[in-house]
């Protein structure tokens, strides 16, 4: 490594289902630039466009898309999982617990001390509880994503939303709507029911201290609202949550490149 | 294949544009899953022969048996004891139900969600694909969990030589009282059937022939346990998969010849994977030939797989039968006692099970413990919770996956277990 740690650049890029996001940091750990791209139906033409941005030493991949990226540029690799956790517990120095909820994954983290990964839990499958999950529903209630959950948290009550499945769930608001329901109060049930499941995947793993809520949908402020109430317990959020996976990437990077 | 089965499959009445199109699929999966490992043991060249000649070449040696009066038995689980059927002068071989075949007809017998070994098992026979089926003169089914004791209530509706087996759920002094009485009764089944009568003498060699493969499959799994690992989970996971179809003999011959390799190469350290890879247990459902899936992930992912708790692996070969007895009583008393021990998920409650885990943990060295459940098998489901807490309270890191045949959830799989193995480097 150089003596001058600021000299050399070291980048993390998360290529998700839904979004590229590109992070470069110094030896220390400090953010230079950031880049975001919608990840479109060719990612690694995106992810190629966006590197070409910026100058790195040295890159390491996360996200579903890690794998295409090892075999285009010869890259290292880190699951989103340790990739979360370590930009989560970098912001966060005294949290232990980590809620990534993305475009088409969530997983709740626990942590040891050291910012090590000490158990998670992962949806399957299904895009249940995702960010998918909340686009679509915020497209059938006619709602923009953007809005989604500032409309939600203006409602007076929820409506009990009891499926998790997408397919289902959709037919359920399309029922409620046809009842004349009101698409607030449709909307925040949908919150709920993601956070039911989210909190379930969170006690899974964990039982007390604050927990860092990363991924797209951590910008939803009904999201972190409703969270916070179910689990009575602080819920932080990073400067920007959706970055995390590449800046922990990116520090990830600078730590096997010292 | 250098030999062409076709007139053998057709007497056999397999769908031969169906059968093709598997051998196709298990073809191409062999060789991407298997011969593209590296630093392979050379005696697996002898598995990689087995495999190309599964439906072909045994069953070429099945049908020679047949033709020479010997009878076939085919079966679903490690509870059918192949001393009772060899003491006949019978073949007992697995049966298939590893892969997905002719799902829509299946869930036309099956509810949707019925685990997929059981649903492969009907697939096989509704597809007409399985050769070792379609040539057994006995089907044994077992009341094992209540998917398949329901299942083979409707398979013998397909078939017209399946027996059914009853099995314990409990263990006491009555219950194994009524699993002598059951393997007596499939004593008797199978002399009426072979025509021949089961002697102190036949027994005994019998017990002699499935000793001596477990034994040899023991030496396998000992050798694993050295670091770097001598040979790949996927590797050794295939020779506990052909344990349910080879010749006795040949593959007892064929495992301790590769196990004379293995220890060389310990000598030497020469590994299948770098010494300090991280060590892996795997421990639920049986995977039976060509479930290689998690197996695949984990060992593409950089860990290596040093032992399978599960009935195609240890919990089906632990213990051997007692060889001390002198008359057919107390031969059959041994084979009871030697399966009564098999700590199937199906048993209520089920702590040696647990114990048994822990035991190979460290036996192993393995440093972690991915929890294999096969969607909507309720005992092993049920039982990865407690599996999983025990461990944790002794530190050792355990992933539960519950997964199916299908490779649509390979993704996911893929980032849950590299973030495992992260976990455990």
């Amino acid at each position: 490594m150089s003596s001058d740690t600021t000299a050399v650049r070291y980048a993390g890029i998360d290529i998700g289902s839904r979004t590229i996001k590109l992070v470069v940091v110094d030896g220390t750990g400090a953010v230079l630039e950031t880049f975001q791209a919608d990840t479109g139906f060719d990612p690694m033409t995106t992810a190629t466009a966006l590197i070409a941005k910026v100058s790195f030493d040295k890159i390491m991949a996360t996200g579903y898309g890690r794998n295409l990226f090892e075999l285009s540029f010869d890259a290292p690799t880190v699951t989103e999982i340790k990739a979360h956790a370590r930009g989560a517990w970098t912001e966060f120095p005294d949290a232990r617990t980590v809620l990534d909820i993305g475009g088409q994954d969530s997983k709740a983290i626990a942590l040891f001390d050291t910012g090590k990964v000490k158990k998670f839990e992962m949806n399957d499958r299904c895009a249940a509880g995702t960010g998918k999950f909340l686009e679509i529903m915020a497209a059938t209630l006619g709602f923009d994503l953007e809005d989604f959950g500032a409309q939600a948290l203006a409602a007076e009550k929820d409506l009990l939303i009891s499926s998790m499945c997408t397919v289902f769930a959709e037919s359920e608001v399309t029922s409620l709507i046809a009842r004349g329901e009101d698409r607030k109060e449709i909307a925040r049930g949908l919150h709920t029911s993601v956070i039911r499941r989210a909190a379930g995947m969170i006690n899974r793993v964990s039982s007390d201290g604050p927990i860092v809520f990363t991924g797209g949908v951590a910008k939803n402020p009904c999201m972190v609202q409703l969270l916070a109430g179910k689990l009575d317990r602080e819920i932080r959020i990073p400067s920007d949550p959706q970055l995390a996976g590449a800046y922990g990437a990116a520090l990830l990077a600078a730590e096997a490149g010292a | 294949m250098t030999t062409d089965y076709t007139s053998m499959w057709q007497e056999l009445g397999l769908d031969l544009a169906g059968h093709d199109a598997l051998l196709n699929v298990l073809g191409t999966a062999y060789t991407d899953i298997y011969l593209s490992q590296k630093n392979r043991p050379e005696g697996m060249g002898y598995f990689d022969f087995v495999m190309s000649e599964v439906h072909g070449l045994r069953i070429k040696e099945l049908m020679d048996e047949k033709a020479a009066g010997r009878k076939i038995i085919g079966s679903y689980c490690v509870f059918v004891p192949e001393e009772i059927v060899l003491a006949a002068n019978a073949t007992l071989v697995g049966l298939c139900s590893g892969a997905d075949f002719a799902m829509e007809k299946v869930e036309q017998l099956l509810p949707r969600n019925t685990c997929a070994l059981i649903k492969s098992s009907f697939g096989f026979k509704i597809g007409r694909v399985c050769p070792y089926l379609e040539s057994a003169d006995m089907i044994v089914g077992e009341n094992t969990c209540d998917g398949k004791k329901k299942a083979y209530e409707t398979l013998g509706a397909l078939v017209d030589n399946l027996y059914v087996m009853d099995l314990p759920q409990t263990k006491t002094d009555q219950t194994r009282d009524l699993l002598k009485a059951e393997y007596m009764k499939f004593k008797t089944a199978v002399e009426e059937l072979t025509g021949v009568t089961i002697t102190a003498e036949s027994l005994k060699a019998a017990i002699d022939v499935v000793n001596a493969k477990r034994a040899a499959i023991h030496r396998l799994s000992a050798l694993r346990k050295a670091d770097p690992a001598p040979i790949s989970g996927l590797d050794a996971l295939l020779a506990n998969q052909v344990f349910f179809y080879d010749n006795p003999a040949r593959f007892t011959e064929s495992v301790n010849k590769i196990c004379d390799e293995l220890e060389t190469r310990i000598q030497e350290k020469t590994g299948a994977f770098p010494a300090g890879a991280p060590r892996i247990l795997v421990s639920g459902c049986p995977q039976a030939v060509p479930n290689w899936k998690l197996h695949m992930i984990v060992e593409t992912a950089g860990a290596v797989i040093v032992g399978e708790e599960s009935c195609v692996g240890e919990r089906g070969t632990r213990n051997l039968t007692a060889d001390t007895g002198t008359t057919v009583d107390e031969m059959m008393d041994a084979i009871v006692d030697r399966y009564f021990e098999v700590d199937c998920a199906i048993f209520t409650p089920n702590p040696q099970r647990l114990d048994h885990i822990q035991e190979m943990v460290t036996a192993y060295n393995a440093q972690g413990v991915i929890h294999y459940g096969l969607q909507f098998c309720q005992p092993y489901l049920m039982e990865s919770i407690p599996v999983e807490k025990a461990l944790e309270e002794k530190n050792i890191p355990c992933l539960r996956v519950e997964t199916d045949y299908g490779m649509e959830d390979a993704g996911q799989l893929k980032t849950r277990v590299e973030a495992f193995i992260e976990q455990l480097r």
